[in-house]
């Protein structure tokens, strides 16, 4: 997020961080571990009220942005779901509103409102098991039959994929990268809820078995996905990383204070070279991820021609060493960090979910590699 | 002068961009790493091409854009500053005349200097003609400078100088030195400190040259043997070196990007935020791209070095728009040091085993002696270490390291043994 927001996203900023505080606190996290969903319908159209699915999404769509520039809002609403470990299925959400806005047939496009008004929730289905989890693989086939394309394949893990009524299914053709839209209740669809580290943030493992799709279930041209993939992740990476700075920053704090509170030998824990030295490197860490993470922000938004570049550098850096930060963190409290009463591990667990989805660090090292190449 | 008499940034942009691309050489394979190894004749020669270019900056009006006109300047603002650095991309900068010539010694002249010595050398130093350096660290102490144990004594008009000063690059080619030394022992080690200002070329001026690891010979010792210094050459008041010195230590750790004094972008490894990965010609050349390992080897290295980047302009927008103290400049000094070791390592990783012994035109001739010498980013111009201890006390408010010597004259303050 940026050091200079424009008064409305500053209006923007602290409508939503006071909502977050009141309506998810901490204690709210904790308790909506147990819950089926992870998130309440009723809080996701209250946050969809506030602007947090409009962003991305032109006006003539149903959307609007904040300051003319949707992505830098967005990043506003990411900081905001970083500090308090907010649920809610912010990435897919938004990631389906402005693919199918951008690329969606009319008929498509009729969802983007509902989307845009938290009526309804749709998720990427992207990322796939292993083997094939690397970056770009997609293993999952989408075969032409008749006027039909039968889906055959495993995505995993999934986003709210248990929650969402829709999924944006990226997958292979003959004629290339295609992406679909697909119902969840669709026939030969088994989504099975998963156990996943974060406390509230709930992904499926949505297998496909002779899912049977009309061709009007396809996004886009036939075979011409890719761009629209392309910006999904760079939009997903610009969310993430905005999010794992906020969720590190409060970490950060949380651990200063103890730092300072904290007494042995006589003297506070923050007195010791040793540890000051620590601190000093963490606060490197996080000043670098949030400059990297508002750089690739700026050139996402501005369709600059190196944006993947700073996407991948963004999510590499932030990626690898905010997660170290979130360790360090644990190390400093001692026996009180590994524990689950103490709330550091809520902000590891959001850090290590954005850290690990949509390309690892190592997937995002190779992808900056092979873009230095192509430029070199 | 009122805001109302100076050219628009975006005037001065445009007037900028028009006469470089008219009359300056753009960089177009002329890099000059000052800190690798090149024979006197080779280095002798970059200082002169540089001091050209200086020149033909000074001559267009775009040298010393922060500086007063009475002095040489333009008398603009940081705003100009930075539109001619954006500018300046791609065009060979006079690194030798920037750093420490005009940061920061011209601007510490401009802090504190007299009239006279204000309008004496700092439009000699924006022309090119006079080069500076900074006598600073000593054979005993370089994190501690205002431990200073070289000694200037009064003798009527002038003052007579004893001692060491080292860690000076480029002494051997330049004119003048800012010396930081004690005036009076008998007072706390801040309270007994004076400025002054060292012609290089007189009596009683020794200049040793230090061969580094890489072969390099940039660094110099001096010694100084009853140098007489006349008192029309102290910069700022007797006894209050340090205050002088706080303000000098600022300008310098302005470098990352904060100082609105240099022209050209500074201190980045390999070029700044371009797309392009230095290290994926070492990797083609040794035919390590195709496999993983260098692979993430060349992603690692464009991750750091993009995280650099963008890392020296968030401080210095942080620090310009009142969101992080002066201090967090400590926080790119510390990213700097850390990234370069690393993309030193990863670049003689990547050039493999035929990097300890090579042919003089081979690709990969210099990684092994820049991996050998890779801890110096993390040494000069102030250790990590020390940088650390600014992030953790400046900017996160942590407790201050107990020193011994606060309260005590100078003189009984503890001194490892006396150093060759």
């Amino acid at each position: 997020m940026e050091f200079e927001l424009t008064d409305d996203q500053e209006f923007f900023r602290e409508t939503t961080q006071k909502f977050l505080a009141a309506e998810c606190p901490i204690v709210k996290v904790r308790e909506l571990r147990s819950s089926a969903q992870g998130f309440e319908r009723d809080y996701w159209r209250q946050g969809a009220e506030l602007g947090w699915i409009s962003l991305v999404v032109p006006e003539a769509h149903g959307g609007g942005s904040v300051s003319g520039r949707g992505i830098a809002d967005l990043t506003v609403v990411a900081d905001a779901f970083g500090t308090h470990v907010a649920p809610g299925p912010l990435v897919p959400c938004n990631v389906v509103a402005a693919t199918l806005a951008r690329s969606g047939s009319a008929e498509q496009r009729e969802l983007v409102p509902e989307l845009v008004a938290g009526d309804v929730v749709a998720t990427w289905a992207y990322m796939e098991a292993p083997p094939h989890d690397a970056l770009g693989e997609v293993a999952l086939v989408a075969a032409a039959d008749g006027g039909d394309f039968v889906l055959r394949g495993v995505k995993s893990p999934v986003e709210a994929g248990a929650e969402a009524q829709h999924l944006l299914v990226t997958a292979t053709t003959d004629a290339g990268p295609t992406q679909f839209l697909v119902p969840a209740e669709t026939p030969g669809l088994t989504i099975t809820q998963l156990r996943s580290v974060d406390m509230v943030r709930r992904y499926a493992r949505v297998t496909f078995d002779e899912v049977r799709v009309p061709a009007r279930a396809v996004v886009g041209e036939l075979g011409g996905g890719a761009a629209d993939v392309e910006h999904q992740l760079h939009l997903a990476a610009v969310v993430q990383v905005a999010e794992m700075a906020a969720a590190a920053r409060q970490a950060l704090d949380i651990t200063l204070d103890w730092a300072f509170s904290r007494y042995s030998f006589g003297r506070p824990l923050a007195s010791y070279q040793e540890i000051k030295h620590r601190f000093a490197d963490m606060k490197m860490w996080l000043e670098a991820s949030e400059a990297l993470a508002d750089d690739a922000a700026r050139k996402v938004q501005d369709g600059d021609e190196h944006a993947g570049h700073a996407v991948s550098a963004a999510k590499a850096y932030a990626g690898t060493y905010l997660a170290e930060l979130l360790q360090d963190c644990v190390q400093l409290h001692g026996g009180i960090g590994v524990t689950y009463e103490h709330d550091l591990h809520l902000f590891l667990r959001r850090v290590t979910v954005d850290r690990m989805t949509y390309g690892t660090p190592s997937d995002h090292l190779v992808r900056l590699a092979d873009l230095s190449a192509a430029v070199a | 002068m009122s805001d109302t008499d100076i050219e628009s940034v975006e005037s001065f942009r445009l007037r900028a961009r028009k006469w470089l691309a008219g009359n300056y050489p753009r960089v177009e394979g002329h890099v000059y790493d000052r800190f690798a190894a090149h024979d006197d004749d080779v280095e002798l020669a970059e200082v002169q091409h540089q001091r050209g270019l200086q020149r033909m900056l000074y001559d267009a009006g775009f040298a010393g854009i922060c500086f007063p006109k009475e002095y040489g300047g333009q008398g603009l603002t940081p705003a100009h500053q930075r539109a001619l650095n954006d500018e300046f991309v791609g065009y060979q900068v006079p690194f030798l005349i920037q750093v420490p010539p005009i940061v920061p010694c011209a601007a510490v002249l401009l802090d504190f200097g007299t009239e006279e010595q204000k309008r004496r050398h700092i439009p000699a130093i924006l022309k090119g003609q006079e080069i500076w350096m900074q006598f600073l660290s000593e054979p005993s102490g370089g994190s501690d400078v205002a431990g200073a144990l070289t000694t200037a004594v009064r003798d009527g008009d002038e003052w007579v100088i004893n001692g060491s000063k080292i860690w000076t690059s480029g002494a051997w080619f330049s004119d003048y030195g800012l010396a930081l030394v004690r005036t009076n022992w008998d007072v706390p080690k801040h309270r007994g400190l004076t400025v002054f200002i060292i012609e290089i070329d007189q009596p009683g001026v020794e200049l040793h040259r230090i061969e580094m690891i890489n072969g390099s010979a940039d660094f110099c010792q001096e010694f100084f043997t009853d140098v007489r210094v006349p008192d029309s050459r102290r910069l700022g008041d007797v006894d209050q070196g340090w205050t002088v010195g706080t303000r000098w230590m600022y300008h310098e750790k302005s470098l990352g990007g904060v100082s609105p004094y240099i022209t050209g972008s500074y201190d980045a490894p390999g070029g700044t935020d371009s797309a392009g990965e230095p290290l994926v010609d070492l990797a083609r050349a040794t035919g390590h791209f195709d496999d993983p390992r260098g692979r993430a080897l060349i992603g690692e290295a464009a991750m750091l070095r993009m995280a650099r980047a963008a890392l020296s302009d968030r401080v210095a927008d942080g620090i310009r728009a009142g969101a992080l103290p002066d201090s967090a400049a400590a926080i790119g000094r510390l990213m700097n040091g850390v990234v370069k070791a690393r993309y030193a390592t990863l670049a003689f990783e990547l050039a493999g085993s035929n990097a300890v012994a090579t042919l003089p035109d081979e690709p990969w001739a210099q990684s092994g002696f820049e991996y050998l010498e890779r801890q110096s980013s993390s040494i000069g111009g102030g250790t990590t270490e020390m940088a650390r201890n600014n992030i953790s006390e400046r900017v996160l408010g942590m407790p201050r390291e107990i020193t011994h010597d606060k309260n005590m004259p100078f003189r009984d303050v503890p001194k490892g043994p006396p150093s060759a």
